[in-house]
């Protein structure tokens, strides 16, 4: 294990920002902390960077105690939010910062230095920006000079907060596309914060999700969408349908749909499920179970349709997303009558006082998939 | 010309012109008018007798050191009053707009009471071969104590809005603690201790009132350039007065331009791309 974290609680006046978190993280990983603002990822960022302290809990690092080491003895690289590059050094002289403030004895001669940095421009593709100001950069410029600045110092561990939040919707890709790039160029264990799902999901090897200062969910960007472990990961990852199922007599069934074979042997009367806009089917059969739902407004962008649709039986507005092309095939057009039904739904049985029993989730698949 | 939000470049140029000059020039132009009545030869007699190089030298000299020792001390108290919290701060705060305030005769009284051999420091740094008041170091402490508030409230404002994570980034990068203040936080406050610099200069090398009575004005020792203008305008030498007062002026204005062009080397990094 590259990084081993148990039990860190860390409050701050008034609000737990770390409530028992515990995390392996494997050399060469890419990770992301995804979550909400608050919910504690930036906390335990800054706590691996050395910059913030935990109440209590540990962090072994190849099994020496990381929370005994001072900041600068960590071997991090560390891209902040806002960059913090040093606004009075040239690109240059910020990339060769970690160097030329090593003690005597460790400090590479100067023309290492300036060899290491000219790499490290390359590597950045900003050769011939050596010698601006950050004032002289834009954006995207400056989160790569911090990036080279925290690759200078060839750390063990990259870390990076919200490294895209500030950059337009065009640079974000770029760069991240990019950074996916270098990180498998450099196998270089990273962790980077980020409320952007769709961020988390393209780029890390494993997402843990945060909420309130605790980890939801660690796994990889398939078992976060396809199987999420609570309803909050439900909701915070993409666009979901949510609406609550109770038990009848044949099975659970909300409005005329109608669920067989529920794992849960009576146990629980309701449970609430989760339907994402891509898992609906919208011209079922009228052998099958489904709904009448009204198709209230068409939004087309780009390749995909996103259909506001309305359960009058439920009394629900739900979202459905078809490919563009489909539209026509299928005939829609606002004011139609659909017979729309799940897929596939993640659902939580409720408990008595209506609070979702995570560890009874269930994954449920319509037997007899046909095409929307 | 581009179209502006607010409109009123010309008139308002005009106006700024006019009265600079109705202000500040003018009677600059007139003490310089008045000085050329002694004559060339009259004025370099006058700058290399012994008793005004003497003076010059412990205004400018003086006004520099207290300067200087002004930007050490305003950047610790400045740096106190931004970055911490506790209890008394906003009074502290406020007493630094003291020598504002008060005075600068009553500062003066006050500050050579409390030097004089008898005064309640005097007597103790007296016995420790500490002469204060009527040397040159009463003269300085004057200058320091006038100088003081306008390093702390130039710097303030600036302590205040730096970022605190670039500070971390260094820490990160591997930084010692001095090397974090030397190389991170230093430059980035260069040009503002340079603007307190020079105000604090300023106005120690113009200050009258509370200097003289704590320098006890002995001539060649501790008489200031400013107090040789009061004496020669008491004898009606008004010319003479004027090209003293000139001469300083001079001295002040290499000075600030030195400061000036140091300013803007310190600045060099706002400067945006074309």
């Amino acid at each position: 294990m590259a990084l081993e974290l148990s039990g860190l609680y860390r409050r701050f006046a008034g609000f737990q920002a770390l409530d028992n978190v515990s995390l392996s993280i494997a050399p060469g990983e890419f990770l992301a902390l995804l979550g909400p603002s608050g919910s504690g990822k930036t906390t335990l960022l800054r706590i691996l960077a050395g910059l913030d302290y935990p109440d209590s809990g540990s962090a072994l690092h190849q099994g020496e105690d990381f929370l005994a080491t001072p900041a600068r003895e960590r071997r991090i690289g560390m891209v902040f939010q806002h960059y913090a590059l040093f606004r009075h050094l040239t690109v240059i002289e910020n990339i060769a910062f970690g160097l030329r403030v090593r003690p005597w004895r460790s400090r590479p001669s100067r023309t290492e230095i300036r060899a290491r940095v000219d790499r490290l421009l390359r590597r950045v593709q900003l050769e011939g920006m050596g010698a601006r100001y950050p004032a002289q950069l834009s954006g995207g410029q400056r989160q790569r000079v911090a990036l080279a600045r925290a690759l200078a110092v060839e750390p063990d561990i990259l870390l990076l907060d919200e490294p895209f939040g500030a950059l337009d919707a065009q640079v974000r890709v770029t760069l991240r596309r990019w950074l996916r790039e270098l990180h498998e160029e450099l196998e270089l264990t990273t962790i980077f914060v980020t409320h952007d799902q769709e961020e988390a999901l393209e780029l890390a090897d494993r997402v843990a999700v945060m909420n309130n200062g605790r980890i939801e969910q660690v796994g990889s960007p398939e078992v976060i969408y396809q199987q999420p472990a609570t309803p909050f990961v439900c909701e915070f990852i993409g666009k979901v349908n949510k609406f609550t199922v109770r038990s009848g007599g044949e099975g659970f069934s909300a409005g005329g749909w109608v669920l067989e074979d529920a794992p849960w042997h009576g146990r629980f009367t309701s449970a609430v499920a989760y339907v994402r806009p891509e898992q609906l089917r919208l011209a079922v059969p009228s052998s099958l179970p489904a709904w009448e739902a009204r198709l209230r407004h068409i939004y087309l962008a780009g390749g995909v349709a996103h259909l506001d649709l309305h359960v009058a039986s439920l009394d629900l507005a739900i979202e459905a997303d078809v490919a563009t092309e489909d539209l026509s095939r299928l005939g829609l057009q606002a004011g139609n009558v659909l017979r729309v039904a799940p897929r596939s739904a993640v659902l939580f049985p409720l408990d008595a006082q209506g609070t979702p029993v995570n560890a009874e989730r269930w994954i449920w698949q319509a037997r007899s998939p046909v095409p929307a | 010309m581009r179209r502006r939000v607010l409109p009123g470049f010309g008139i308002s140029l005009g106006y700024a012109l006019t009265y600079l000059g109705l202000i500040v020039l003018l009677p600059l132009a007139a003490l310089a008018w008045k000085a050329t009545d002694i004559g060339f030869e009259g004025l370099v007699r006058l700058l290399s007798a012994p008793r005004t190089l003497a003076a010059l030298r412990l205004s400018v000299g003086g006004a520099l050191v207290s300067a200087l020792i002004n930007v050490v001390i305003g950047l610790l108290v400045s740096w106190v009053l931004v970055r911490y919290r506790f209890p008394g701060r906003r009074l502290f705060d406020a007493l630094v707009d003291l020598p504002f305030a008060l005075p600068t005769a009553v500062a003066g009284i006050a500050l050579t009471t409390l030097y004089a051999p008898k005064g309640w420091l005097g007597r103790w740094l007296e016995p420790l071969g500490i002469h204060v008041a009527y040397t040159p170091l009463g003269v300085l402490v004057a200058m320091i104590f006038v100088g003081f508030p306008f390093v702390v409230r130039t710097l303030q404002p600036v302590l205040a809005s730096l970022e605190r994570d670039v500070e971390e980034a260094a820490e990160s990068l591997g930084a010692q603690r001095w090397q974090t203040f030397f190389r991170v936080i230093l430059p980035l406050l260069a040009p503002t201790l340079l603007t307190g610099f020079a105000l604090a200069l300023a106005r120690a090398v113009g200050e009258y009132g509370s200097v003289i009575f704590i320098a006890g004005n002995m001539p060649r020792k501790s008489e200031i350039a400013p107090l040789l203008i009061v004496q020669k305008l008491e004898q009606f030498n008004y010319a003479g007065a004027a090209a003293l007062g000139v001469a300083l002026l001079s001295l002040s204005f290499v000075l600030l331009v030195l400061v000036a062009v140091l300013q803007r080397w310190s600045n060099r990094w706002t400067e945006q791309a074309a």
